[in-house]
């Protein structure tokens, strides 16, 4: 291969790298905003499911803040803290769940949501909301209730159902939830505090 | 009119891209634990592939042959890329279904085998109906993988193909065992995609050995190595 051929490569790959360059950074450019808006819509539609419209006047996702290094986010009712909404996470079968969780001022669950998972399709995803109505079941519960060490699946001696053919998904998602809560009683005047 | 005959049925049933090329195990594998997901997973990578056989066809004077290789590898990188971009902002909600599929189709061996094998060195309706071909072909294969683990795993078909397709398809989901049936759990994990792929392989060849046709065992393919 000779120096000419060798330059006449270089420029058709450069050429189509800069074009790539390009198209990319246009790409981006045109779509982050729109990218940063359909996040926001995503939060805030988990956030309208874990924490009730009748409780506050607020937007919450306007409304947030940060307690040791967690999105905390606030329902207030004329100027009162009514509720907090925050995300909570346990190891599963297939990696990290990822929940929100919607707790009233006195720790008791407004409700709760997978928002991020990967468990098997047709076994683990009952967690989800739109496959089965399990992860209901938690709204109205807090630590002591059932008592914190009674917070597992019925298996490990607790009142949650696990779901035939899986058990660690469950007892990840009731884990997450359970830490959830301890977070929110360990940290509850700062979370609680209007800015 | 032949001609593309040849390359519908190369794509469809000859050199299937699962059964035939074996090309792509790996989203083959990882994504089929239901119908659904592969229906999802072949859609996403039926577009990609015939775009990326327009592309690099339309575009093979440029590519001189030394350098051929990166070239393809961008232009599949740089278009997959710009795709889940202007998916996740304009079609948002076909995104949080997709979406996971999305990234794993730039490693998917079958868009850079038919730039490759096909496009590079074909003008460009042929390789537009190549890409359309291979596209479908993988498709069905995927279908068919995820519905036969599907079935044994858990006794359903096309579970939440409405998610997928819109609240119109929910006759699609079928519960095709009795409600007490336990599931074979082993045919949702990966060593059931494995089973699953190996016995479907089996049978192509079965069919195709008593059709009297010459059974090709040599599928090889530069990319395997990188899969």
């Amino acid at each position: 291969m000779n120096a000419r051929d060798t330059l006449i490569h270089a420029v058709v790959l450069g050429g189509f790298s800069l074009a790539a360059a390009g198209l990319l950074a246009s790409g981006n450019m045109f779509t982050a905003e729109e990218i940063r808006l359909r996040a926001i819509e995503d939060l805030q539609a988990s956030l309208t499911q874990v924490i009730p419209a009748t409780i506050h006047d607020n937007n919450p996702v306007a409304d947030a803040a940060s307690v040791e290094g967690r999105k905390v986010y606030r329902a207030l009712k004329a100027g009162k803290v009514t509720g907090v909404a925050f995300e909570s996470s346990a190891n599963g079968y297939a990696g990290e769940i990822r929940v929100i969780l919607g707790v009233d001022v006195e720790g008791r669950i407004l409700g709760v949501r997978v928002v991020k998972h990967a468990e098997t399709p047709g076994l683990g995803d009952k967690i989800e909301v739109a496959k089965s109505d399990w992860i209901t079941r938690f709204t109205g519960l807090f630590l002591g209730d059932p008592p914190e060490d009674k917070w597992a699946v019925k298996k490990d001696g607790g009142p949650f159902d696990q779901f035939a053919g899986a058990t660690i998904t469950p007892r990840a998602t009731v884990n997450a939830i359970r830490d959830g809560l301890k977070f929110f009683a360990a940290h509850k005047t700062e979370m609680l505090e209007v800015r | 009119m032949a001609q593309y005959r040849t390359i519908i049925r190369q794509g469809l049933w000859d050199n299937n891209v699962v059964f035939g090329q074996m090309l792509g195990l790996c989203p083959t594998l990882a994504v089929t634990s239901t119908a659904t997901n592969g229906l999802g997973m072949g859609l996403a990578t039926l577009a990609v592939v015939t775009a990326a056989n327009l592309l690099v066809s339309a575009l093979r004077r440029f590519i001189t042959a030394e350098v051929r290789i990166p070239a393809f590898v961008l232009i599949i990188a740089t278009m997959v890329t710009v795709v889940d971009m202007a998916m996740n902002a304009w079609l948002h909600e076909l995104y949080k279904v997709l979406g996971l599929f999305i990234p794993l189709i730039v490693v998917n061996c079958l868009v850079l085998g038919r730039a490759e094998s096909f496009a590079s060195k074909n003008p460009l309706a042929p390789s537009i109906v190549d890409g359309l071909a291979m596209g479908v072909g993988f498709t069905l294969a995927l279908v068919v993988v995820g519905g036969l683990r599907e079935v044994i795993g858990t006794g359903t078909l096309f579970a939440n193909a409405s998610g997928l397709l819109g609240p119109a398809f929910t006759f699609l989901e079928m519960k095709l065992t009795p409600a007490d049936y336990p599931g074979a759990l082993v045919m949702i994990l990966p060593p059931g995609g494995f089973v699953a792929v190996g016995v479907l392989i089996a049978l192509k060849r079965i069919i195709d050995a008593r059709a009297g046709k010459k059974v090709d065992t040599s599928a090889t393919s530069v990319c395997h190595a990188a899969e």
